[in-house]
């Protein structure tokens, strides 16, 4: 076969870049062992929060390096258990078969209930809540509001935040009717700004977030008690979850100073900037 | 060629011709649009060289637009030779059943849901292979999403070759190595460049996958074995899941529209500088 | 032309190696399907031994908790979102690509095809968003939820268009010069060229597009499952919440244990016979009309 000139540049193209491409995947290809590295993963709420406090741990102890996935609550518990993970994340508390693991409390968060910004309805009281939801008033006029179909969201099955509500409100999700399944907060948040009719509960640091920023949706008061990320605080808030850090047995040295610094007062304003609330000292 | 008397059902198919393509080029500039109004404030140069700060709400993307780049590299790397080498194999050398086999076993791999593929790459790539979250592991997973698309488009250009140019090859004198490089790929150019930019689309765009093999992390790669946070991930996090990020997903998501243009435009310029030099069809 | 027959073969040893390393590559890539369907299998095993599979279809409803798994109205939902979506994206991508070879001027046409790669290459997160910001609303505004069937379609349909569009672009561009100039010596008209002569010629590749789209749109997770509404129910109208068979198993997989996760991963086997099956059909047509 006869090469031609175009054929000899393409050669020498191809091999020019094959070049590249190699010496790119050596120097890259191997990893650099001497660095001590802490892996967490679990609940997707937990981390955006773990990251920010990981990478300032990393910057005051050079030399290690922490390392955030994401995969669900339940992943991290389960990762913790078979060491897949040296700390799992978990926006819940622990159930009772997980105690064979502990939890270390690293911040609180609340779960409102949210309306469109337009909606005229002002309170809701538990039962109305608990008839909205499972299906028994369909129209806000029932309520005092506009004629209007309520268009029901709720989190989708085994999320933390769903049972958190089911328990508050002595709900089984096979009752509750509706109209739209969520699966992130965000998510929520968006399907109700988009909504004149939706009802939805989220957690409150991020509703009052999106409220101060411009976003449709408005914090309704529960049990006469208003929705506020300070009244959270103050632990009066009657819907609450835990933010946790997970381990099977006792932590290893790295692990341990890990969980301090992230439960210390260090990382407060961490939290906050997260919309969570910090741990009461 | 086509200056002949306007008839009723000409006019007909040029209009609606005409409105179909404009129905499309609107939808696509309302969405585009729409992405800018909302992402344009964080469009700047210290955008793409800041490391992400706030959970990425502030600070840039550069750490997380070498990722990519990566992954999409070690895609590319595994797909281009296997996926080539598939197409040629099934379109001159099999025929029957082997053919129709692997053409159905490619077309289910099409169809696999991403998450599958996800849970597929964590588990062989992951924990078998023992590469852990890393940037090897995304990248071989999106390879094996990539190939089916890739193989398929390849192959259907180059059975619409007709066998005259094979015969012709054949009458020549030519090897069928040398058929095949100097006549059937250029010939086969216009659908081998169609699957390359659906597959460096799909790559880019894959969410789901990524998640589980090569992860969150957000920090610069110092190896391919890091685990790095893809464009559409990093999007993902920001607009589903941390409070106040939409500005910057929306302003990453015209970063990764940009650098699949650019991308593109090499890929396609590489392609026809390899092949349609040699053959132009007219 | 087969090169593996013995009156096309080559005598050279460099085509043998290229007969053998062809043939070697494209054995690993039926290997690599031959894994994932092993992998499903394996963790469904729980589900789908012992007659176990029937729960998927004479359960009440989908309560994985009560070990309750119907799963038809995802099934249906999943056909009803992907057979809108292609009615509406093949039409489309297939006339904006007969726009695109033979009715656009010269400067259009590179400029289109780098909006239909665009298109391609939008993460379906930024669509999901869109269609949840922009298209929920719009629908809700006509008849709540908004989060419905007709919104999974469309987006669907802007997903699954430049894939149609791109393929048959290039379906259309291998049809045959001769073809199209002896039909315009016949005295045909653009209407009749493109109808009678460059879309036929074009048909085996289109019908890849279609496929490649079809196989998309079944596959397609994260934009439906932002604008789908995700409530398992049996459609009734294109206004009803649905939940297809893929963002089932995003929504749920990170949180099922035992019987539910086989349970997850055997839907995921029912995508692959579904996507199967339409192959099969596909490859039947292909072969009736080559006769």
């Amino acid at each position: 076969m006869l090469l031609t000139e175009a054929d000899v540049k393409n050669m020498k193209l191809t091999i020019k870049i094959a070049a590249t491409l190699c010496i790119t995947v050596l120097t890259l290809g191997s990893s650099f062992a001497d660095t001590q590295k802490l892996v967490l993963t679990g609940s997707s709420t937990v981390a955006p929060l773990a990251l920010e406090i990981g990478k300032r741990f990393e910057q005051r102890n050079p030399g290690i390096r922490v390392d955030v996935q994401s995969g669900g609550s339940t992943r991290g518990v389960n990762d913790a258990r078979t060491g897949l993970a040296d700390i799992g994340m978990a926006s819940r508390a622990l159930k009772p078969t997980e105690s064979d693991l502990t939890s270390y409390r690293i911040a609180m968060d609340g779960i409102g209930i949210i309306l469109h910004q337009d909606n005229p309805v002002q309170t809701l009281s538990d039962d109305q809540i608990r008839e909205i939801y499972t299906g028994k008033i369909s129209n806000w006029q029932a309520v005092g509001g506009e004629d209007r179909k309520i268009t029901v969201v709720n989190k989708a099955e085994g999320r933390s935040t769903l049972e958190l509500f089911l328990h508050h409100f002595q709900l089984n999700n096979p009752e509750i009717r509706a109209h739209v399944v969520i699966g992130d907060n965000q998510q929520g948040i968006k399907t109700v700004a988009g909504s004149v009719g939706a009802i939805g509960y989220v957690s409150i640091g991020t509703a009052e977030y999106e409220q101060t920023h411009g976003t449709p949706i408005r914090l309704l008061a529960m049990d006469g008690v208003a929705a506020t990320v300070d009244i959270v605080r103050a632990g009066r808030f009657p819907l609450l979850r835990p933010l946790n850090l997970v381990i099977k047995g006792a932590p290893n040295a790295l692990a341990l100073r890990f969980i301090t610094f992230a439960q210390s007062q260090a990382v407060d304003d961490l939290v906050t900037t997260q919309y969570f609330v910090p741990l009461a000292r | 060629m086509f200056k002949q008397p306007a008839r009723y059902s000409d006019v007909m198919l040029t209009l609606l011709v005409w409105l179909a393509t404009l129905l499309v080029v609107g939808l696509f500039a309302w969405l585009v649009g729409d992405l800018i109004l909302h992402g344009y404030s964080k469009l700047n140069l210290a955008f793409l060289l800041d490391v992400p700060q706030n959970a990425g709400r502030e600070g840039g993307i550069a750490p997380i637009l070498v990722s990519t780049l990566l992954i999409l590299a070690v895609a590319l790397l595994a797909t281009l030779p296997l996926g080539l080498a598939t197409a040629v194999y099934l379109s001159e050398y099999t025929n029957g059943a082997l053919a129709n086999g692997i053409r159905m076993s490619l077309n289910i791999l099409a169809g696999v849901p991403s998450i599958v593929f996800g849970l597929f790459g964590n588990a062989l790539f992951c924990i078998w292979l023992g590469m852990g979250f890393s940037i090897w592991s995304g990248g071989l997973t999106l390879a094996c999403m990539m190939l089916p698309l890739f193989i398929s488009t390849t192959e259907s250009g180059l059975s619409a070759v007709t066998n005259e140019w094979r015969h012709g090859a054949a009458a020549l004198g030519l090897s069928h190595t040398a058929a095949l490089w100097q006549v059937l790929l250029p010939a086969a150019s216009p659908a081998i460049t169609a699957g390359l930019m659906l597959s460096i689309g799909r790559a880019l765009a894959e969410t789901a996958a990524l998640i589980f093999t090569s992860g969150y992390v957000d920090r610069m790669p110092t190896s391919l074995s890091d685990s790095g946070r893809a464009l559409s991930v990093h999007i993902y996090d920001l607009s589903m899941n941390v409070t106040g990020g939409d500005a910057s997903a929306y302003g990453s998501a015209l970063v990764l529209i940009i650098t699949l243009m650019v991308i593109s435009g090499i890929a396609v310029g590489l392609t026809n500088r390899f092949l349609s030099q040699r053959i132009t069809l007219s | 032309m087969i090169w593996s027959r013995h009156n096309t073969s080559s005598p050279l040893r460099a085509d043998a190696t290229l007969a053998r390393v062809t043939g070697s590559l494209a054995m690993a890539v039926a290997v690599l399907l031959g894994l994932v369907i092993l992998l499903l299998i394996r963790e469904s095993w729980g589900m789908l031994v012992d007659g176990g599979w029937v729960r998927f279809f004479d359960s009440e409803g989908w309560y994985p908790q009560r070990g309750q798994f119907d799963l038809l109205p995802m099934l249906w939902a999943t056909l009803a979102a992907s057979l809108g979506a292609l009615l509406i994206a093949l039409p489309l991508g297939m006339m904006s690509a007969v726009f695109s070879r033979f009715y656009a001027p010269g400067w259009m046409v590179s400029s289109l095809r780098r909006v239909m790669m665009l298109l391609a290459g939008i993460p379906s997160v930024v669509y999901g968003l869109w269609g949840l910001t922009v298209l929920v609303p719009l629908i809700a505004q006509w008849e709540p939820p908004g989060a419905s069937l007709l919104a999974a379609i469309l987006i669907l349909a802007l997903m699954v268009l430049p894939t149609v569009a791109l393929t048959s672009e290039a379906a259309l561009a291998a049809v045959s010069p001769a073809s199209l100039q002896g039909a315009a010596a016949l005295g045909l008209s653009r209407k009749g060229i493109v109808l009678g002569v460059a879309l036929p010629e074009a048909r085996a590749g289109i019908m890849t597009g279609a496929l490649l789209a079809a196989l998309r749109a079944l596959g397609e997770t994260m934009a439906v499952l932002m604008v789908a509404g995700n409530v398992v129910q049996t459609p009734g109208s294109v206004f009803d919440s649905v939940r297809v068979l893929t963002a089932n198993i995003a929504l749920e997989m990170p949180y099922a244990i035992g019987d539910h996760r086989a349970a997850l991963f055997a839907t995921g086997l029912m995508l692959m016979l579904i996507v199967t099956l339409l192959s099969w059909l596909a490859g039947r047509r292909e072969e009736l009309a080559h006769v």
